[in-house]
């Protein structure tokens, strides 16, 4: 038998440890809660008063255009879908980071999610907020909205059109939101028990015991919440890839050149998946600094999520050229006109910087000393997001602005309001987070408990000469 | 410290949860029917800024709708009638009413009398009345009995539901086209059997799909 596992440092070197510097489990316990108990500090609302500002532009934007009507954007023939649903898209692709992170990961028993799943989650909930505001209004008159639901409608006496994959799109993004919002709520019960109990001042007592659900942490609690978290962790992983499948099949059902090709559903969940990484690693290099929780969201987390990115985005590049090889090889002249005219005509400049992010950039992340430098993985992962969001757009308005009519082309220009509402956005996503970062722990404090013990007891297994010493069980 | 928590409140949170879900779908529920077309729509009846009666005009003194509303068997709008319509007669009669004075103030200035909407259809529909008039759909069917309203009602709801009904089955809402605007006009026999024969000799097959009404 090889010595390899007999060895603690080839071990460490296999797997690296997912918690450094040794803390107890009552360290992690105060590393993670302290920031929700401690006096508000300056920064927070100054970050408050920005993103809400931004927030605030936002709902101005959205009241502008509902009073006035969707003209107001640059949506119009031949492109009807402009920025609006390139940023559905796009938001919408920023959240399957975490809905891999927390169910795929989960099943697959990658322990190294525990340490980031809660932000992850976060930041799917956010980004779904965020994109679920486009389709909404998009539709022209929201207070409408509930008609793409099959519920009785006596004012409308009819049924919706069911082979429309726009609709399907609404009950993938519907669902995708509730289990992503049952499985983040099903995840937090026990920390917010925590804080719950650390608290010292009543009204904290009472906001944290009602919202922590009754948690007392008996065995039955625990068997009873770790049967539901399993049974959320198996309904979301198909979420993973149903939802941008369908969001793709948008796209790939009607008959536009450029958008009716089979190969959509896998390229649009590789897309999501390397933009959601990407997005994570944005957010929690500076969330880790700013709450000073560097040893339990370690390098190897970020490295392991560099990998993804590496990964999908080589992906992402296989399919653009798989996509080019289809329009010359199916001798389509019109697929093959969209192609030439996606890379040479008047949208080139989107396309190249599509190309140069998403495919080039994450090259980058083969080397170690880059995949593990925190201020080049910071400026690449923005990098990537601005090359996802080109991808939709390049993919939305390429396709629609050359019709078969030549006297119907067109060039799509947003107007002052798209700008603005999709700037507002993101003033949305990072109020919602200075929010969530405020006053919920922002890591799983009792899965990476759990998996520091599990962690302690596997060594308990290894020969006497390897087991830990003493001090590694104090922390029982 | 705060309220206690032991097992005792589980119960009462479960319930106050169950109570909640019940109150957001009864909430929904009611303000959904609150807000239905059903609801609100019949039974607007604006002042007008003359107090003019139909039941007068149309229904004592039998004056055809077509003397007013002009285009209503010939263009998408019923149309509103000039001052001018109102001074064919009132230059001669009534011509020192106070009621008539801001028509005849309009027949002065030129500016119209500023008579109110009743039946607002949205600006995604493209109602036309000629095709309804021809087709055999009298007045009565959408404005009811309007020449016996002094001040004009609206009756029906407008609401989608309640054109496709008669788009999914005109029958009922059929008659031969001299009798369109006679309001209290009543077939002699079965009115869907005329309505079926009116349909055969037309060939009228009114569109349900999307773009019959919304282009």
């Amino acid at each position: 038998m090889a010595d390899l596992a007999f060895d603690p440092k080839a071990v460490e070197q296999l797997s690296p440890p997912l918690v450094t510097g040794q803390p107890s489990l009552h360290d992690v316990t105060e590393a993670v809660s302290i920031h929700t108990e401690l006096e508000t500090h300056r920064n927070w609302y100054i970050a408050l008063a920005i993103s809400g500002s931004i927030t605030l532009l936002l709902g101005s934007m959205l009241a502008y255009l509902v009073a006035t009507g969707v003209g107001v954007w640059g949506n119009n023939n031949p492109v009807g879908w402009g920025w609006d649903i390139t940023n559905f898209v796009f938001w919408i692709g920023i959240g399957h980071a975490g809905t891999l992170i927390s169910a795929i990961l989960f099943l697959f028993r990658q322990k190294w999610r525990t340490s980031i799943n809660r932000f992850a989650e976060a930041m799917t909930l956010f980004a779904v907020a965020c994109a679920g505001i486009y389709p909404l209004v998009h539709v022209g008159r929201p207070w409408r909205a509930y008609w793409l639901f099959p519920i009785p409608n006596a004012d409308l006496a009819m049924w919706q059109n069911f082979r429309s994959p726009l609709l399907w799109d609404v009950f993938a993004v519907s669902t995708y939101a509730t289990v992503s919002a049952m499985f983040w709520y099903v995840g937090l019960i026990p920390d917010l028990a925590i804080i719950r109990d650390r608290a010292t001042t009543k009204l904290r007592h009472t906001i944290y015991g009602i919202a922590s659900l009754g948690w007392r942490g008996s065995a039955t609690h625990w068997k009873n919440y770790e049967k539901a978290y399993m049974i959320l962790a198996g309904l979301s992983t198909p979420l993973v890839l149903s939802v941008h499948t369908i969001v793709s099949f948008d796209f790939a059902v009607s008959i536009i050149p450029g958008w009716h090709t089979t190969i959509f559903p896998p390229y649009f969940v590789a897309g999501a998946i390397f933009s959601g990484f990407a997005m994570v690693i944005t957010l929690m290099v500076i969330a880790r600094w700013v709450f000073k929780v560097e040893h339990l969201v370690t390098m190897t987390h970020l490295e392991n999520m560099n990998k993804v990115i590496l990964a999908t985005g080589t992906i992402v590049g296989y399919a653009y050229a798989t996509e080019f090889f289809i329009a010359w090889y199916s001798g389509n002249e019109y697929e093959r006109f969209t192609f030439i005219n996606r890379a040479m005509g008047p949208y080139a400049w989107a396309y190249w910087s599509m190309v140069s992010c998403n495919v080039i950039s994450p090259q980058f992340f083969w080397f170690k000393k880059l995949r593990t430098n925190i201020p080049f993985m910071f400026v690449l992962s923005i990098f990537v997001n601005i090359g996802m969001w080109f991808e939709r757009f390049v993919i939305i308005a390429t396709s629609l602005h050359r019709d078969y009519l030549p006297a119907s082309w067109g060039y799509f220009r947003p107007t002052i309001v798209d700008i603005l509402t999709f700037f507002g956005t993101f003033g949305l996503f990072i109020t919602l987070f200075v929010f969530f970062t405020r006053f919920l722990p922002i890591i799983a404090v009792s899965e990476v408990k759990g998996m520091m013990i599990q962690t302690e007891h596997e060594k308990h297994y290894l020969p006497a000469t390897t087991a830990g010493s003493p001090e590694s069980v104090r922390a029982h | 410290m705060g309220l206690k928590f032991s097992k005792k409140s589980d119960r009462i949170l479960r319930t106050v949860l169950v109570m909640a879900g019940l109150g957001v779908i009864g909430g929904a529920s009611t303000l959904y029917y609150a807000t239905l077309p059903t609801t609100l729509e019949p039974g607007y009846q604006p002042q007008q800024p003359v107090p003019y009666s139909h039941k007068l005009h149309a229904g004592n003194m039998g004056m055809d709708c077509t003397y007013c509303h002009t285009s209503v068997l010939k263009a998408a709008y019923a149309s509103i009638p000039p001052t001018q319509t109102c001074m064919n007669c009132h230059s001669k009669v009534k011509e020192k009413s106070l009621v008539l004075e801001p028509v005849r103030a309009s027949w002065a200035s030129g500016e119209s009398v500023p008579w109110v909407k009743v039946h607002r259809l949205p600006d995604y529909v493209f109602f036309n009345h000629s095709a309804h008039t021809n087709a055999g759909v009298s007045c009565v069917s959408c404005h009811g009995r309007i020449d016996q309203m002094v001040e004009v009602k609206q009756v029906q709801t407008l609401a989608m539901s309640w054109c496709l009904e008669c788009h999914r089955n005109p029958a009922p809402n059929l008659r031969p086209t001299q009798f369109v605007t006679k309001l209290d006009w009543k077939p002699e026999g079965d009115p869907v059997a005329l309505g079926r024969e009116i349909i055969a000799k037309k060939g009228i097959n009114p569109p349900v799909n999307c773009s019959g009404c919304h282009r």
